[in-house]
């Protein structure tokens, strides 16, 4: 039913409707009517089984969230700006742990100097973590986001961020159809855990993992976000079916057809650019806009073909790399750069880069056989086990340990 | 499942083999059925009193709580000697995050089970010294005042160990560690205010609240099978001596840690609800010398012509505790 309803509002009423089971966040604008509300619901009792949890820094906040996912429990936060930093090491330790938490961004400036409102730069701040991050352009997609993210994120196993502008999303009062639960439970299944903390069961997560395993530990996160490449358009293609709306998937192309010069952006400004091509459409000017709904993983692909044979590409973005330029610029470039670019991920953890791989790579790149990204001396053997277990058994348990048990194993051909 | 065979440590007159004991009685390391919560094979120092520590700690709770326990750790030895895996040590369900933020984890650990109506698994967090007074004080304060259905175990081994012995602000004063040197006219660690977190900890308030050493392990398992009684939040602070960092014989880490107790240097109590209501009194007391004297970290406070002076104020230090607590055996205790 269409209402009109605050953004935070919204998403509460969403979140509550996937059932999480431990909400724990810290308070900070403009994320704080989003927990408020959510703390009110569990507080009477309509959001029930779930506890909510009052915590001391946002770096409790995510960290209560990541003991709660390991022992089985569907975790939600929320925060922005300088909580995300505050809590920045259990960030990657969430996505490190592959652990599918949930957690809404209210998009908003870092400091110094201190600034409450609206850009990007706390979102890029964690670009890196292994979280999958989705920008959503209105609060409808915003609301929509959150019920595909609990999914994908369990599906996978990877913690996923749904970034929303802050004020001009979070504080708007729009209209807004929210799912009822019947409808959300259509769509998200219980959470069943591939890794859980249970005593009779008894695993080790976490452990200490050295140069032997971190790469393919390491790129198997990697390959879960290339998965997740796949289950984000086909998710947004159910949800569409089911409830006969479009929200989320990797990128939102906007009369591209004939266009020479496209925009690009993410969030809410998609809007307001959409109205300015509009106009400039009116004026006989060939423009189109190409929205980034799915910033991490970076649709490379999908970009590339909306953006090939273009004469222009704009980069519109709320955040910047100092001493570099743009950051979603830099990727955008990635995907449609015409000298050869490649990306070669070596040393992780630790790893030797030795000369006679540096020389094997070296020697593909002049043959044409160096992909745009591969990793240096990458164990595809002890890969292609763990995406086999993966495949077959649901409970295949922290991923991690289960590459170190692989390599302690005598190997088939050596046996 | 396959029998366990059994190994014997040596702990003192408390000793484990104590066949002298009624069945009831006897601890639970004597007993061939206890879990072997972190097995052998792991990579602690030879004598390391934090392995044991948590050992014994643990097979308490996992006895008291019939198996049904999770345990979250810090960063720090424990962790890191424990789980190069696949060889991992631990044989109950564990979980590693971050250095500073065990007593967070744990809580969403305990909430998670709540949820699920699992209540009766329980949840221990444990981290060293510098995991719990330093970097996850913030989070061990945020706990205790929530009262979290948690028992929180600090084994205190005075120093960041794990990366090569530094000072954590449980290092005692005149202590050398790497970065308080003996070296210049006051080596070792300056002399501060001290952070005595079993007493903030009673400051919060919560149900139980008790100190240990590995040399007393009749005292050790009891006082965990008291902190399972009580829900809500509870910590247990264990005195563990490093052999490594401390610069003391692997086998002398039990008689050390008694002359921690015996000195009045570790005082040996439980709290209920902020309040003391139990000491461990002193059996024999010794002067802290005797206990420096076995610890190169104090050495530069001995030979010729030595610190006298420093060694007083460590005695004076002793004396306030044994003053304040009533460590010393009265008449009436006899
Ligand atoms: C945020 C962070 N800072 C520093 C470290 C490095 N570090 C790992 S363990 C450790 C010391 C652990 O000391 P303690 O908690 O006393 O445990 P111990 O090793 O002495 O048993 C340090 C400083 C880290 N892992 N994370
Ligand atoms: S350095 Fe100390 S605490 Fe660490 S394993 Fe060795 S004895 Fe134990
Ligand atoms: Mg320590």
């Amino acid at each position: 039913m269409l209402r009109q309803i605050e953004g935070s509002h919204a998403i509460a009423e969403s979140v509550a409707r996937c059932r999480p089971e431990v909400v724990c966040a810290y308070p900070i604008s403009p994320q704080t009517h989003i927990i408020e509300a959510i703390g009110v619901m569990v507080k009477e009792g309509t959001l029930a089984p779930c506890e909510f949890i009052n915590v001391e820094s946002e770096f409790a906040a995510m960290s209560v969230s990541i003991g709660a996912s390991a022992a089985g429990a569907r975790a939600y936060t929320a925060t922005a700006s300088q909580g995300l930093l505050f809590m920045i090491e259990a960030v990657y330790n969430a996505a490190g742990l592959g652990l599918p938490i949930v957690m809404t961004l209210a998009n908003r400036a870092i400091g110094a100097p201190i600034n409450i409102w609206n850009d990007h730069s706390d979102a890029m701040a964690v670009r890196d973590s292994g979280w999958i991050q989705l920008f959503a352009e209105t609060n409808q997609e915003a609301a929509d986001l959150h019920v595909q993210a609990f999914r994908l994120a369990e599906e996978l196993s990877v913690p996923v961020m749904v970034c929303m502008d802050g004020f001009i999303l979070t504080h708007a009062v729009e209209g807004v159809d929210l799912l009822d639960q019947e409808q959300v439970d259509r769509f998200l299944p219980p959470y069943e855990p591939r890794q859980v903390l249970d005593p009779e069961d008894p695993v080790s997560i976490g452990a200490m993992v050295g140069p032997e395993a971190f790469e393919e530990v390491r790129y198997l996160a990697h390959l879960r976000q290339l998965d997740a490449l796949d289950r984000i358009p086909e998710i947004a293609a159910e949800f569409s079916e089911m409830f006969g709306r479009d929200s989320g998937g990797l990128v939102r192309p906007y009369r591209l057809e004939d266009a020479e010069t496209v925009i690009v952006a993410m969030g809410s400004v998609l809007g307001t650019i959409k109205d300015a091509v509009d106009e400039r459409r009116d004026a006989g000017e060939r423009l189109g806009v190409l929205g980034i709904t799915s910033f991490r993983p970076f649709p490379l692909e999908a970009v590339r073909q909306a953006l090939a044979g273009r004469e222009r590409v704009v980069v519109v973005e709320k955040a910047f790399s100092l001493g570099m330029g743009g950051v979603l610029a830099t990727d955008v470039a990635m995907a449609i750069g015409t000298t050869t670019l490649h990306t070669v991920v070596a040393g992780l953890g630790g790893r030797p880069i030795t000369r006679t791989a540096l020389l094997d790579m070296l020697e593909r790149a002049r043959t044409g056989r160096l992909a745009t990204l591969s990793f240096l001396d990458l164990d595809e053997g002890v890969i292609a086990r763990e995406r086999a277990r993966m495949a077959t058994v649901r409970r295949s348990g922290p991923f991690a340990e289960n590459v170190l048990r692989d390599l302690g194993r005598p190997r088939e051909d050596q046996a | 499942m396959s029998e366990t065979r059994v190994h014997f440590y040596q702990v003192g007159s408390f000793a484990v083999g104590n066949r002298l004991l009624s069945a009831d009685e006897r601890t639970v390391q004597s007993d061939r059925r206890r879990t072997n919560s972190i097995d052998s094979g792991h990579r602690a120092c030879q004598g390391c009193g934090e392995a044991l520590g948590a050992r014994y700690a643990l097979d308490a709770a996992m006895r008291v709580t019939s198996g049904q326990l999770v345990a979250v750790n810090a960063t720090g030895c424990l962790e890191v000697f424990s789980t190069p895996f696949p060889e991992t040590s631990w044989q109950i369900p564990w979980l590693h995050s971050l250095f500073g933020n065990a007593p967070a984890v744990a809580t969403g650990v305990a909430a998670a089970l709540r949820v699920k109506g699992r209540d009766q698994v329980r949840v221990v967090g444990q981290a060293g010294d510098g995991g719990t007074v330093d970097i996850g004080f913030g989070t061990l304060s945020g706990m205790f005042e929530r009262n979290d259905d948690v028992l929180f175990v600090c084994y205190d081994n005075e120093g960041y160990m794990n990366t090569g012995v530094q000072r954590s602000a449980a290092t005692p004063p005149t202590a050398r560690t790497a970065t308080t040197d003996a070296v210049g006219p006051e080596p070792g660690n300056a002399f501060g205010q001290g952070k005595d977190v079993p007493r903030i900890a009673m400051a919060h308030g919560i149900p139980y609240v008790a100190t240990a050493t590995v040399a007393d392990l009749h005292d050790l398992e009891r006082k965990v099978e008291r902190a399972m009684s009580f829900h809500g939040a509870r910590y247990l602070h264990v005195f563990v001596p490093c052999p490594l960092g401390w610069g003391a014989a692997s086998s002398e880490t039990i008689h050390v840690a008694r002359l921690a107790k015996e000195t009045g240097i570790f005082p040996v109590y439980e709290a209920e609800y902020g309040e003391v209501t139990g000491v461990t009194k002193i059996r024999r007391q010794a002067p802290v010398t005797e206990y420096l004297r076995l610890q190169r970290r104090y050495a530069h406070l001995f030979g010729h012509p030595g610190r006298p002076d420093v060694v007083a104020r460590l005695q004076a230090m002793a004396d306030a505790n044994i003053a304040r607590y009533g460590l010393l055996a009265t008449e009436e205790d006899e």
